[in-house]
């Protein structure tokens, strides 16, 4: 199939960037939208151009490393899979496709469509953890956790950390990422004790970072690859006001 | 800063805080409108009814309830206002870059435009004050009650304050815009407060919207009403005498 392209192209983080567009011939159906990008960086590269840059890792949707706004949609439009998994058959011949990088003051661009997405993992530090003694582990079954909590946590704990939510939101907002983060860890009794610290370090941390604040308006969960409820935004939410209120009157 | 105001000041200076803040104040907000509307149907009931409530309200716990009141929601109606311009500036600084190609999964118009229906309500309640509560027009302040002259007019003045088709007009933009606002705002709240599951998530938004609506119909059946002539002034006073319904309006 034939394609053409719009692509985001900057070349370090100061440069202004500008939309650049680029033919994608003879481009096979069954390729992936990745190994696309990867036959028309060969091209460039025999023509002695500078090739496209883009993230990824796995390529099988479970790393969290690709990104891209695809005709304006973070992961394209297919729903519940990273743009790694799209495949170009979803295309029409002809069609035109905007490729842009995730877009967020607090995900700054390295270069073209790589954006520097450590913020996330200052926020984790910021809480997203439980302290444990070290020593042997302790027995699997030594904690019960009810069928229902280790669910709800088990789904939270399905985020991968690719920022496709920050990238969609109108607002730039991280909550869907914190809130799955807090609860997949607040929902079981081993991440229970530290709730509130977790809570309010991690708010703090997306607040400092850039992050803008949530309007409900869920265009995050619409793009989430791995399906993240904004249940975990209202969780995160309560949560945070108790803790919040615990914390002026303790 | 002593410990409290110190968290204090982390409340207000997080993003959920402030959300939270919003969301408080939206529910007051909210709950003055229905009542307010209610208040408002006594107009169907004829000027005795309309008027009785207007004076209770100026005089209960000695005339000091309706200043109570007012600082209330007041208080409540700045919070707000000052809260979410806070939030819309982060909002647009956290996403200074646009998209080229900017496409839209799921959020409503409704919410796309809380910020442009929040300021035409602000400006329809500056006029709205100034119109039937401060009374700026002499016509309107200086009617009197035929049933009891010693009180104001409040039926008469809804009506003559209603003649203007522009005014009407203006009333039927803003409280549209309100209620958009409020199709969006009900059911987030429910959200910001964190008092929403996935079982309650859709009833949550479908009663948003029938509230919605119900303060649209509400509100504007009132002017509308009055500019069609269904609802008149015959000058008397009493219960039901003075309202008249005429389903078909005389063509003279
Ligand atoms: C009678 C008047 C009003 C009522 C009943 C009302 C009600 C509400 C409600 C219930 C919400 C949702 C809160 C939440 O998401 O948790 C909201 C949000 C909002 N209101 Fe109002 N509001 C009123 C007036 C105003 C005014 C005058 C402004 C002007 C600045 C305004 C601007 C906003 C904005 C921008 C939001 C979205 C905030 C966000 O999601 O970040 N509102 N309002
Ligand atoms: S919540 Fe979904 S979209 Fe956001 S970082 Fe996690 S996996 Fe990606
Ligand atoms: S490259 Fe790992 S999820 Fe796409």
């Amino acid at each position: 199939m034939n394609l053409t392209l719009k692509v985001w192209r900057q070349a370090h983080a100061d440069d202004t960037g500008s939309i650049e567009t680029y033919p994608a011939e003879n481009i096979p159906e069954e390729a992936s939208f990745l190994e696309m990008l990867d036959i028309v960086n060969e091209r460039i590269i025999e023509d002695g151009g500078d090739p496209i840059h883009f993230d990824h890792d796995c390529r099988e949707g479970i790393c969290g490393m690709c990104s891209l706004t695809i005709n304006g949609v973070p992961h394209s439009k297919e729903t519940g899979i990273t743009t790694c998994q799209v495949h170009m058959r979803k295309f029409r011949d002809g069609d035109t496709i905007w490729v842009e990088p995730f877009r967020a003051r607090a995900f700054p661009i390295v270069k073209d469509l790589i954006t520097d997405r450590s913020a996330f993992d200052r926020i984790v530090a910021a809480g997203g953890y439980i302290s444990v003694r070290t020593g042997a582990a302790p027995d699997a079954n030594a904690t019960p956790v009810p069928k229902i909590d280790a669910d709800a946590a088990f789904d939270a704990a399905a985020c991968i950390g690719c920022g496709a939510c920050v990238a969609a939101c109108k607002n730039a907002s991280a909550m869907l990422f914190v809130g799955a983060k807090a609860t997949h860890l607040n929902k079981l009794p081993q991440g229970e004790p530290e709730k509130d610290k977790r809570v309010l370090g991690m708010v703090r941390q997306m607040d400092a970072e850039g992050f803008g604040n949530c309007t409900n308006q869920y265009e995050c969960e619409g793009v989430c690859p791995k399906e993240i409820s904004a249940d975990v935004i209202a969780k995160l939410n309560r949560d945070y006001a108790a803790a919040a209120g615990r914390e002026a009157v303790e | 800063m002593n410990a409290l105001g110190q968290s204090l000041l982390n409340f207000w200076r997080s993003s959920i805080g402030k959300k939270l803040i919003v969301a408080v104040t939206g529910i007051i907000l909210v709950g003055f409108l229905l009542a307010h509307m209610a208040g408002n149907l006594l107009i169907f009931q004829g000027r005795e009814s309309m008027n009785d409530y207007a004076y209770f309200l100026h005089h209960f716990l000695h005339g000091v309830g309706i200043w109570l009141f007012r600082i209330v929601l007041l208080g409540a109606f700045i919070l707000h206002i000052v809260t979410t311009i806070a939030l819309v500036r982060q909002n647009r600084g956290a996403r200074s870059e646009k998209y080229a190609c900017e496409a839209t999964v799921k959020a409503s118009l409704s919410s796309k435009i809380m910020i442009w229906s929040g300021l035409t309500v602000l400006g329809f309640v500056i006029f709205h004050i100034f119109h039937f509560t401060i009374r700026v027009d002499p016509d309107l302040a200086g009617m009197k009650d035929p049933g009891d002259p010693s009180r104001h007019d409040v039926y008469g003045m809804v009506i003559a304050g209603f003649q203007n088709p522009l005014v009407v007009l203006f009333y039927i933009i803003a409280v549209t815009l309100l209620c958009s606002h409020l199709r969006h705002g009900i059911a987030s709240l429910f959200q910001t407060l964190g008092l929403r599951s996935e079982k309650t998530r859709v009833a949550i938004q479908y009663a948003g919207i029938a509230i919605a609506i119900i303060l649209w119909l509400g509100f504007l059946s009132i002017p509308t009403l009055i500019t069609f002539g269904a609802i008149e002034d015959n000058g008397e006073a009493g219960k039901h005498s003075s309202t008249t319904f005429v389903i078909d309006p005389p063509k003279c």
